[in-house]
């Protein structure tokens, strides 16, 4: 006991020191790359908006202002207004909260399945793996679109369901990338060693295989959102996504349809919304892709 | 039965293997059914003691890391038996293997792939402990401390990540891997090849001087001979999947029988000019071990063999008390 107090003592700041070093590393490989600091400058700007989409918000953006539709922009609306007197720059704000809420949520639960089937394939191969992976072709097979709008079709058109929709198109992606990781990973001494110790492959998996794979999984799951948000949007566009009075990006997109001449601001800053947050995610993940490239270190 | 009396009687003995087979399936053609075997290791043979050190050395893709891994039950094997501590390994269950996996041990060849990168020596080491339940975990930390001291690492190495130390520290974390659960069987597996020369005659002696400490007994897999000289008791050759001579280290170096054994010798680089040996250059290459010659596997390489080698497998015969070797010509 005496060598623990005095161990947690002494020790935690050079504990410290080797994780803040870790991370220095990192951000000065970041850093370097400009473009991807653009990129999570624009990410971390549009997350912030989202979150205090209430507090910033100059109107409220459900509240219909029939007197006052289809205004240009001015001090009082900045953005304008659209068909029915709503604020579009209060809309675009709460739209952020949905863009954002439904990209993750979808990310989540297709990196969820992905990485499960994934990892269970490559680590445990023979059949199994021939099984998942088949499954994981068909899926490959469609276009990712395609398959949502199928899924939807199928399911109803609702917000969640688009969400559980471009999560299942996800998956494979996910699937497939760490299916390899593992494989690689798998064959390592290292993973030897603990099954000589005589771990269980649960340890295995979750203490020695996944930590070493999380690089390409955190990478695709950023290059991804900007899909899934461009995909989230595209349905809406559609009709079959988020339903009126939301504010998705997309819905608007689509409501700003009609007037694209009268009122073109109705469709620009919808649409500018989406390609800078879609470019910001891709610009992120290109730059965290180079800095967490072990074979660039040093 | 015989094999179990005779573990009974000889108290000494560790490890027992018997016919040992491992064969790889290769598969082919459109559907990827089974074409074909390597067999990387075809029926070996031997015995180990308690507190010895056995090496087996070697050419590339004989079979030696395979035997061990086999050992281990890391892959496992076709065919054999392998008895450790008079119980077959190949028959026993997960749960039963993983009780005997405490006193059977691995010491890998590559200091920078067999160390977890994300893990710090302390979460390493305990690791080791808490999967086999070795100690009260009061009492874990401290034994940290005692195997870092043990292999000749400082003590505040305890929180730090494997790439901050050079292939030699990681090569000792490795050992104080394996050391934690104290087991009785280390298997080396090429355990110093990765290192440079000076830092090798370290971890081989700190190897030693750990094995006369904690009575241990070493499975050395090697390819180098001086490396293998200066470590073991006795030494095994083995070549394309079988085994051609065991005898003890002195007997083999200098009576070595087997003409493949004989050959492999005559590499060995001599540093004084008039100890100047017959060097024995051998023609062609090894063999694919898919499809092995007929009769004895060295035949078509070796400047002896006679039509029998052509047709006849030469079982692993005992000359004198314990030199075994594999040939027709030897008698």
């Amino acid at each position: 006991m005496k060598t623990e107090v005095i161990d947690e003592k002494i020790q935690s700041p050079i504990r410290n020191k080797v994780k803040k070093e870790k991370w220095r590393s990192f951000y000065l490989r970041l850093q370097k790359n400009k473009l991807a600091l653009v990129g999570g400058i624009i990410v971390l700007f549009y997350m912030l908006l989202a979150l205090t989409a209430s507090l910033i918000a100059p109107h409220d953006p459900y509240e219909i202002d029939l007197l006052n539709k289809l205004q240009q922009p001015s001090m009082e609306h900045w953005l304008g207004t659209d068909d029915k007197g709503r604020d579009v720059l209060s809309r675009l704000l709460y739209g952020a909260q949905l863009s954002l809420g439904v990209g993750f949520a979808s990310l989540f639960l297709g990196a969820f399945f992905g990485i499960i089937l994934g990892i269970v394939a490559g680590y445990y191969g023979k059949w199994i793996d021939t099984i998942i992976m088949r499954f994981i072709d068909i899926l490959l097979a469609f276009p990712g679109i395609l398959l949502a709008l199928a899924i939807v079709a199928a399911l109803g058109s609702s917000l969640i369901n688009v969400t559980i929709a471009v999560g299942i198109f996800t998956i494979p992606v996910f699937a497939r990338i760490v299916r390899g990781s593992t494989l690689s990973v798998k064959k390592l001494e290292y993973i030897d060693a603990v099954r000589s110790l005589g771990a269980n492959d649960i340890t295995i998996i979750f203490k020695h295989i996944l930590p070493n794979i999380l690089s390409p999984i955190i990478v695709q799951g950023t290059l991804r959102l900007a899909t899934v948000i461009l995909t989230t949007s595209a349905l809406s566009f559609l009709g079959l996504g988020a339903q009126p009075p939301l504010p998705e990006w997309g819905a608007m997109l689509s409501n700003g349809r009609d007037f694209l001449f009268s009122a073109p601001y109705l469709t620009i800053f919808p649409g500018l919304a989406i390609a800078t947050l879609v470019l910001g995610f891709n610009l992120f993940g290109d730059g965290l892709r180079d800095a967490l490239d072990p074979r660039l270190k040093k | 039965m015989s094999v179990q009396t005779q573990v009974a009687q000889d108290k000494e003995l560790l490890l027992d293997v018997k016919n040992l087979k491992q064969h790889f399936p290769v598969k082919g053609g459109l559907l990827g059914r089974t074409i074909n075997h390597v067999k990387a290791v075809d029926g070996v043979d031997f015995q180990m003691n308690e507190g010895e050190t056995l090496s087996i050395v070697g050419e590339s893709g004989c079979g030696k890391s395979t035997t061990g891994r086999a050992i281990l039950r890391l892959d496992n094997p076709t065919d054999g038996e392998i008895y450790f501590q008079g119980q077959n390994l190949l028959k026993l269950n997960k749960k039963e293997m993983r009780k005997v996996r405490k006193d059977l041990q691995v010491i890998f060849q590559d200091p920078f792939a067999s160390l977890n990168p994300r893990q710090t020596i302390k979460s390493i080491l305990y690791e080791a402990l808490s999967i086999q339940n070795v100690l009260p975990k009061a009492k874990r930390l401290e034994r940290i401390y005692e195997l870092l001291e043990h292999v000749g690492l400082p003590a505040d190495s305890i929180h730090r990540y494997p790439h901050e130390f050079s292939g030699g520290q990681r090569q000792r974390i490795g050992i104080a891997r394996a050391l934690a659960v104290d087991p009785k069987l280390i298997i080396c597996d090429e355990a110093v090849s990765a290192l440079d020369v000076s830092v090798q005659a370290q971890v081989l002696n700190l190897l030693k001087s750990l094995q006369n400490q904690f009575n241990l007994t070493f499975l050395f897999i090697a390819h180098d001979l001086g490396v293998v000289r200066h470590i073991s008791d006795r030494v095994i050759v083995m070549y394309l999947g079988k085994i051609v001579e065991i005898a003890d280290k002195k007997t083999l170096f200098q009576s070595p029988q087997h003409p493949y054994t004989k050959a492999l010798l005559s590499a060995i680089p001599v540093t004084k000019k008039e100890e100047k040996r017959e060097r024995i250059v051998l023609e062609g290459d090894v063999p694919s071990p898919i499809n092995p010659p007929e009769g004895c596997r060295f035949h078509n390489r070796c400047p002896l063999a006679v039509d029998a080698c052509k047709t006849q497998v030469p079982p692993l015969r005992n000359i004198e008390n314990g030199h075994q070797v594999a040939c027709h010509l030897v008698s």
